[in-house]
Order: structure tokens, then sequence, then C-alpha cells
């Protein structure tokens, strides 16, 4: 499942994505700022994250916005279909534009995806108008507490 | 937690122009502004404010786990006894190599788990030490847990800011 093609990471690109992945500076010259923490020049930091984003080693560089903040609703929800229906049963499930994310996995439960619409009422409505359209059951799990988390994956 | 937050007009203009990622120039801060007619400052301002209120949770990079040799993505879940689920979830999340932690609802009978833990290995023999760890944490509160792996990822796009006027 390998989603990148990137070259093998350097030591400076380690140490970019493990200082980077929050506390960017707001300030005029975020780079520089940042650079000179790491020890590099601007134009250096610049260029080592512009290509580790054309890389696709980080899929985005900038502000992550809270999903709720924006005004949306969020809903991870799993579906337990049959092997023989999973390629249809995906093609129905992912033509509608609510459904964000969408992961196979491995348990009885095997098709898992996030629906985020604009009201919460939307995600009743988009669950209801898959199970319409597959005859299967959509489980919903809402999100009751989320934990606060750093960033912190070791690159 | 921000839920309930208005995001007025000008805000929602910087998000609609950052939240696909920031221009890889000198003074990227100065390019967003310039592309909506704003002054450098108010830009910044209106970012500072929106991280102190939590609307912005944070601002650097997300890194692709696959590209860094993470390839095993386990979610781990737990069945924890409601009374203390909220207490040793604040505990798994504090564990360095959980990357996101949830309570979510019970789907009895199909799904006893309230507890959801992201874990990311090389492989899958490094999540499931990682998942031994939290078990071990648990200790006897926990009545059933697995790990679901990912196997394919079948969609994937970022949760967008619809523009205003857009359905």
């Amino acid at each position: 499942m390998k989603d990148s093609d990137a070259a093998p990471l350097d030591a400076t690109d380690r140490a970019i994505l493990n200082a980077l992945q929050g506390g960017f500076p707001v300030s005029p010259r975020p780079y520089a700022e940042a650079a000179a923490g790491l020890g590099l020049s601007e134009a250096v930091l610049i260029e080592r994250l512009a290509r580790l984003r054309a890389e696709r080693v980080i899929t985005r560089f900038g502000p992550f916005y809270d999903a709720a903040a924006l005004g949306g609703a969020f809903c991870l929800c799993a579906m337990a279909v049959p092997a023989e229906r999973f390629e249809a049963v995906l093609t129905e499930v992912n033509a509608h534009p609510e459904v964000a994310h969408n992961y196979a996995r491995t348990h009885r439960l095997n098709m898992w995806f996030v629906l985020a619409t604009e009201t919460p009422e939307g995600i009743a409505a988009a669950a209801e108008s898959i199970e319409a359209a597959t005859g299967l059951r959509v489980l919903r799990f809402p999100k009751l507490v989320e934990f606060f988390i750093g960033f912190r994956v070791q690159a | 937690m921000t839920d309930g937050i208005t995001i007025e007009a000008t805000d929602r203009r910087i998000i609609e122009a950052t939240q696909g990622g920031l221009p890889f120039v000198p003074a990227p801060y100065a390019e967003i502004a310039a592309g909506l007619g704003l002054a450098e400052a108010e830009v910044m301002a209106r970012l500072e404010a929106m991280l102190a209120r939590g609307v912005i949770r944070r601002i650097g990079a997300a890194p692709n786990h696959y590209a860094l040799g993470l390839g095993a993505n386990g979610m781990t879940v737990w069945d924890l006894p409601d009374e203390t689920a909220e207490r040793l979830g604040a505990a798994v999340g504090a564990l360095a190599f959980v990357t996101h932690c949830y309570l979510r609802p019970r789907a009895l009978p199909d799904w006893p788990y309230n507890l959801f833990a992201m874990v990311h290995g090389h492989d899958r023999p490094e999540v499931e030490a990682k998942a031994a760890e939290i078990a071990a944490l648990l200790g006897p509160a926990c009545r059933a847990r697995d790990i679901l792996y990912s196997t394919r990822i079948l969609k994937k796009t970022g949760l967008r800011l619809k523009r205003q006027g857009e359905t």
C-alpha cells in the first residue's frame, strides 16, 4: 500500500519532518525562522519542503483546522460488506460526496468511512441514503470524547 | 472543544485560502493576504486568534505514514467499563505512539468496543507490541480488544470547507 514515489529521506529531511509537524511560526518570514532552528537557510528549507510535498512525503503543509469548528458534522461509520459484493458496494458508497475517507479493514466490519456533512442532520441522511443504495446497515460511531494528541510521528 | 463557534466572513476567506496549504515562498502570509486584498498583519493576527481559539489545531506538515515506512496502520479497539473509560482513554491518548484516540458509542451486539486508538508501525508485529503496551496500561479494566488493520485506502479526500454560496 505504498503511497509515495519519494526518494529515501536523508537526515535533513527527517529533521524537518520531526520539527515541523506543528509550531510553524506566524510571522513575516516564517520559513527563515523555522530554518534557523534547524541550522538551515530559508531557501534550503523552502526547497526541501516543496520537494517533500511534491513527492507526497508530506500530504499538506499549513494550518490544520478543527473540522467541527468549520461548522460541519463528522461521523465514523462501518459496514459489513460481503466479499463478493465489495467492489459494487464500494462504488455506491464512494459515489456519495459526503464520504471523505474510506478504508478497507481486517474485520467482519470491513469498510470504514468518515461522513462529513454541513449539518448533524446530514449525517443521518447520508447514512440512510447509503443503506438504501446498498441494502446494508451503516453502523455509526460518532466521537463522544476526543483525547488530545500531540503530533509526533517519528520520521 | 470548539463546537458552536461561528466563523466570521474574513476568517472564512482566510480558511478557504489556506486549507490547501501555505505557499512555499519566503513571505507566505503576505502572499495569501495579497490574494485576499487584506493586509499581511491582519491575516497573521486572525491566524493567531484562530490558533488561540482552537479553530486552528496546529500549523505544520502532515506526514504521509506510508512514505515514512509506517506501512502498518492499526485501529486498536477496546471495551472499557463506561465509568472508567474517560480516565483510561486519557492515559492511552497520552502514550507517545498513539496518533488518534477517541471514545465512541458501542454498537451492540456487533461491536462491543468504546475506545479507539490509532497505532502506526513499520509492520504488524510492531503494532501488536504497541497494542500490548496499551493492554498492560488498561489491565483488567479491558474486557475485550481487537486490532483492525487497514488493507486498502478506498477514498481519501481532504475535509474541505465549501466556498460560500456552494451547496
